[in-house]
């Protein structure tokens, strides 16, 4: 019985918010690895691009509880999640034909590239502060747990709950339609494998007749779909902060680079990777070893590795190592 | 900008176009003086001081050596983390409750990465290594916490209402800034051993977040400097405006000189911190300028507009490469520290990125990269319009609402003026970028 409760109170407070978060950062990784595969520069406007659709989202969402739609038991954000995709991938392109475009032109190093990405994330967070403020917004709606803890505990006779929201199921749900989408689009439609012959050999690919502004604009329109996705299961799981997602950057990259810049399927390894360790290095084991040890050996202490604070630290010790030791990540992205 | 083909473009400014742009910048800071106060004026100039130095720093590492370190928040914190450790009044009793503890702890912790090196570099390849560096880290990790964490609940316990840290040397606050430029440079050194050999965006990512480390350690260790709960009244070089006040010689020379002794004394006290500042810019420029004609300057430039070529002629591009980022870190360091005397207090929750790391950046960038005159043209009216697009922006706005009828949407727009300022920068920014990628004053 001691092992069962062990195991739950590890579900609950480590697996669970773990798997959410990294279906969360997968998302993010998969849209910033996309950009770096085809455009070749990290764009560092990604954490205020997904602030961009998040607060999209959160006026349609409003928009629509003013009109009396709802989702039944499901957010409403994800009735209005299209048309903030929609409108994302309408300012992403804007920006690339204004801005990035002329950089791509005239062949610019990529450092130039992530400079001009500086000044892009400099007016999507001005944008972002201006239309919603700076302050704490919750929008999520309809049904608050599938499962209680005490609905749990009643269902097993455990001493322990599990508690399962509805934005977490939410999240993974969302976040699988989302990849498999994406996956499929990759690799079965013919945009797709246009896209992959561009990321592997750009010269190649326009000599095959390829039509790079095509993959590009296809490129800006996935990100975006990645990138608001991501951010408004994030701002449902959590809330919506301006300067959050932001600094949201750091683990996301992270994330694409542990599983190797430019892969798909690296930036979703490499999201769990970030999410699981973040979340276990920073929790306090006290009440799981209480479980599974004899009473005599119970620890006295939280046996917390390090403070949630840190969790920038985690995310950024595993980026260091893997780089030092794995320079392309764990699934062979483009090399250093 | 770095690279060949920026370089091909616009030849360099004369002197006189240089002498222009400055006097225009002065212009502006002259205006705000006529037309709203010379206190604000003047207050500018002294951030827009400290921001020269910092864009200095930053113009060593990306536009001498190319080096794209975006940890630039990171160093001023720390610059600000020595004025406290230096300056502050010491906290009695703390050093006896748990000074010996939490430096034993340090230094255990630092033992323990040596000898995790250490073992690493020595063993042969194979999984036995990796288990063993495994094992050194994790048991000199508990060692550490069995050490320090006993240390740290002790000294955080004593008086926590307004100490609970170790407290500062109490030394006179001037000491802080060279201070604050070694341990800077410390840092930077460590940093600089285990990321310099990234990719120019890895190494972006990296310095990033570890500024962003620094800023949650200064944060959440109260023990150090009090964490979120700040330092307030720090020690200043310069006398205080009260005490100017209440001295009859001062106010007797303020009227007979038909001023009001008030704002005479502030004002004395900004002309006071602002030659102090000027001194330090002057000197740093001087130096720096002097190092970029010697052959030490003409080898870095060799060396960032091709590694390759560096190297084959025998540079040690790797070391150049640390020495020039912990110089640039230890510039951006003392500017760090010259912050914090300037606001007499410690604040770690005020470091943002956008305002310590990305600003600066702009002000590189748009004064000119690789060109030390172009960054101080850069801090100067890029603080000067971060300052005063504000304003600006409110008054652009009321003019737009002007006509509107009052109810929300008025009143969200005009409360949102404020943000203009981080739009206005990525304007320019990327402006600069496209039409004038070498900036005002290009390398020469």
């Amino acid at each position: 019985m001691d092992i069962l409760n062990a195991l739950v109170t590890f579900l609950n407070f480590v697996f669970v918010p773990a798997l959410a978060y990294g279906a969360q950062l997968a998302l993010g990784a998969l849209g910033a690895t996309l950009i770096y595969g085809i455009l070749r520069f990290s764009n560092f406007a990604h954490g205020d691009t997904m602030a961009f659709g998040t607060m999209t989202v959160i006026l349609f969402t409003w928009g629509l509880q003013a009109l009396g739609i709802s989702f039944g038991p499901l957010p409403t954000a994800l009735l209005a999640l299209p048309f903030g995709i929609a409108v994302t991938a309408m300012l992403l392109l804007a920006t690339d034909r204004g801005v990035y475009r002329y950089y791509r032109r005239v062949k610019a190093a990529p450092v130039i590239l992530v400079m001009v990405s500086l000044g892009v994330m400099f007016i999507m967070n001005g944008i972002v502060r201006f239309i919603i403020g700076v302050g704490d917004v919750n929008f999520t709606d309809g049904e608050r747990f599938i499962i209680t803890a005490g609905q749990f505990r009643e269902m097993t006779g455990l001493q322990e709950g599990l508690a399962i929201r509805m934005t977490q199921a939410v999240t993974v749900v969302v976040a699988v339609i989302a990849v498999a989408l994406l996956f499929w689009f990759l690799q079965k439609t013919r945009t797709g494998k246009s896209m992959r012959a561009f990321s592997d050999n750009e010269d190649l690919a326009l000599l095959s007749g390829i039509n790079p502004d095509r993959v590009v604009a296809v490129t800006w329109i996935i990100a975006a779909a990645l990138a608001t996705t991501a951010g408004t299961l994030y701002g449902l799981d959590k809330s919506f902060k301006a300067f959050t997602y932001f600094q949201l950057l750091l683990p996301i990259f992270a994330a694409a680079i542990v599983g190797g810049l430019g892969s798909p399927i690296g930036a979703i390894a490499g999201g769990f990777v970030i999410a699981f360790s973040e979340v276990m290095v920073t929790y306090a084991w006290k009440k799981v070893i209480t479980y599974i040890v004899p009473e005599s050996m119970a620890p006295e202490g939280l046996v917390q590795l390090m403070s949630t604070d840190y969790k920038f630290a985690v995310s950024f010790a595993i980026l260091i190592i893997v780089l030092l030791f794995m320079p392309t990540g764990l699934f062979k992205g483009k090399s250093v | 900008m770095s690279g060949a083909q920026m370089t091909a473009q616009a030849s360099a400014q004369t002197p006189a176009k240089v002498a222009m742009m400055f006097a225009g910048v002065a212009l502006l800071f002259v205006l705000t003086g006529m037309f709203q106060s010379w206190n604000l004026a003047l207050a500018i100039v002294n951030m827009a001081l400290i921001s020269s130095i910092m864009a200095l720093g930053v113009n060593m590492q990306w536009g001498y050596a190319g080096l794209f370190s975006v940890g630039t928040m990171g160093f001023v914190a720390l610059g600000g983390l020595a004025v406290v450790l230096v300056s502050a009044a010491p906290v009695p009793g703390a050093w006896a409750l748990g000074g010996p503890g939490i430096v034993m702890g340090l230094i255990l912790g630092a033992l323990t990465i040596a000898a995790a090196i250490f073992v690493w570099a020595r063993m042969p390849r194979g999984r036995m290594r990796g288990f063993a560096t495994a094992a050194v880290l994790l048991g000199g990790f508990f060692a550490f916490r069995a050490v320090f964490d006993p240390a740290v609940a002790a000294v955080e316990a004593n008086n926590p209402a307004t100490a609970g840290n170790l407290g500062g040397l109490g030394l006179p606050v001037l000491l802080a800034w060279p201070a604050g430029g070694l341990l800077a440079a410390a840092a930077a050194w460590a940093i600089g051993k285990t990321a310099l050999g990234l990719r120019s965006d890895y190494l972006a990512i990296a310095t990033l977040g570890i500024a962003e480390i620094i800023i949650a350690v200064m944060k959440n260790e109260d023990w150090l400097a009090r964490g979120v709960k700040n330092v307030i009244s720090l020690p200043r070089p310069v006398p205080y405006e009260v005490d100017m006040q209440q001295s009859a010689a001062f106010v007797d020379w303020a009227t007979r000189w038909g001023f009001d002794p008030a704002t005479a004394s502030s004002i004395i006290v900004k002309l006071l911190y602002a030659a102090l500042f000027l001194i330090v810019l002057l000197a740093l420029i001087w130096l720096s300028e002097t190092a970029l004609k010697s052959p030490w300057g003409r080898m870095m430039r060799a060396i960032r507009d091709n590694e390759v070529s560096a190297a084959a002629m025998g540079k040690d591009v790797k070391r150049r490469h640390l020495q020039i980022f912990v110089l640039g870190s230890a510039v951006i360091g003392i500017a760090g520290a010259m912050m914090t005397t300037l606001d007499s207090q410690l604040t770690p929750g005020t470091y943002q990125p956008l305002r310590f790391t990305f600003l600066i950046w702009v002000m590189v960038i748009v004064g000119g990269s690789g060109n030390n005159w172009g960054s101080v043209l850069g801090g100067f009216l890029i603080w000067w319009l971060w300052v005063m697009v504000e304003p600006m922006g409110l008054w652009l706005i009321q003019m737009v609402t002007a006509p509107m009828a009052e109810g929300w949407l008025k009143t969200h727009l005009l409360d949102s003026a404020a943000h203009m300022r981080l739009m206005t920068m990525g304007i320019i920014l990327l402006l600069v970028l496209r039409f004038s990628p070498r900036g005002l004053i290009p390398e020469k």
